[in-house]
């Protein structure tokens, strides 16, 4: 019998064959967004007892229609940047202006005495208007989570310095799930007792339309 | 002169388009590893905002989304130019947000009830109109847990 080489198998329309599951994917997927800053919303309450809070401990921001930031902190009432307000708001949390009971030990602000008296008391309030535009309101949520983060970072370190990381850090390798269950505990444990020491109070009024 | 005549007779060799299917199928595999599959179909235009203090939302707690924005220029002789609510493949009003919520906790195991995380979806150019209708909603059927859901980026220069 005479030995005969199997004939090869044409493959030239495998490219063809491999665009068209590439097409299809394309087309039926998209790229996964699964981040974002997350948030609690209020619970609606029936009968709301009016809270007396200090003036001084307000740090009210008002988006306005145009995009415009208006502070009202203290005394001082003014139009602010959205690359300052970072800055202005960690000054603001870290003042630790109180005296006596209200003393803060931990801020290493300017002590200024019109200024919030410590991380528990210092309350960021935000209200924007029915046309403001998404991304300017994402972006002051941002850089008033920045803030918070920053100082938590701070006092994370200062508390754990044996750690070696950072809040934010911590709690990416909380939710990571490759962590081990113990050190995850162990881990949560210091994340709430950061969050404990510097509280988010961070209200959003409902918006208002004038 | 005979030697030169040949070498033009000869032309150029065919290039070889035997590793196309492998260029191919190698776009095709990362396409496959790093996309998923289509949750909604949108009618409203959806381009995240950026912000940098994010967090990622954890898959082992279930997740509904809530689509803000115009509507697509396909949907606009329809829907009008203004902002609206995507829930599931529809376009609908703010008042069925609730509706939404109730039906996508009843298709939950009652221990991941509480943990239903909202994440909302709003398209950067939208105003906060809806946004803020959307959330009194939220407020009204206990969705408290919300996620803004946005890119990594620098949120100040993207203004």
């Amino acid at each position: 019998m005479a030995k005969r080489s199997a004939p090869e198998v044409n493959a030239g329309s495998m490219a063809d064959i491999a665009f068209l599951l590439l097409i299809f994917f394309l087309v039926t997927t998209d790229i996964a967004v699964d981040s974002g800053l997350s948030r609690k919303l209020p619970p609606i309450e029936e009968n709301q007892d009016d809270i007396v809070i200090k003036q001084k401990n307000i740090f009210a921001l008002n988006v306005n229609a145009n995009n415009q930031l208006f502070l009202k902190a203290g005394e001082d009432e003014k139009l602010i940047e959205l690359k300052d307000l970072r800055a202005l708001a960690v000054k603001f949390l870290d003042n630790g202006g109180g005296t006596g009971k209200d003393a803060c030990k931990r801020c290493r602000g300017a002590k200024d005495p019109k200024s919030s008296d410590n991380f528990q008391k210092a309350i960021i309030s935000l209200s924007n208007d029915r046309l403001t535009k998404y991304k300017t309101y994402i972006a002051v949520q941002n850089e008033i989570l920045a803030a918070y983060n920053e100082l938590r970072n701070r006092e994370f370190k200062r508390e754990y310095p044996k750690l070696g990381m950072n809040f934010v850090e911590a709690n990416e390798k909380y939710q990571d799930a490759q962590t081990k269950p113990k050190e995850k505990e162990d881990l949560k444990e210091k994340l709430e007792a950061i969050k404990l020491l510097v509280p988010q109070k961070f209200s959003e009024a409902e918006t208002k339309n004038i | 002169m005979s030697k030169f005549k040949k070498k033009k007779d000869g032309g150029l060799p065919p290039i070889s388009t035997a590793s196309l299917p492998d260029i191919v199928f190698m776009l095709l595999f990362f396409f496959m590893v790093a996309t998923v599959i289509k949750e909604d179909n949108l009618k409203i235009e959806n381009k995240l905002p950026s912000a940098d203090q994010i967090e990622k939302l954890d898959k082992k707690y279930p997740i509904s989304y809530i689509y803000i924005g115009k509507p697509n220029p396909n949907y606009i002789d329809t829907y009008g130019s203004e902002d609206r609510v995507q829930l599931n493949d529809a376009l609908r009003s703010v008042d069925d947000v609730q509706a939404f919520i109730a039906a996508e906790r009843a298709a939950l195991r009652e221990e991941l009830i509480p943990k239903l995380t909202v994440s909302l979806k709003v398209d950067r150019e939208a105003k906060m109109g809806v946004l803020t209708d959307v959330k009194q909603e939220l407020r009204k059927t206990n969705a408290l847990k919300i996620n803004y859901t946005t890119r990594k980026g620098d949120a100040v220069s993207s203004q």
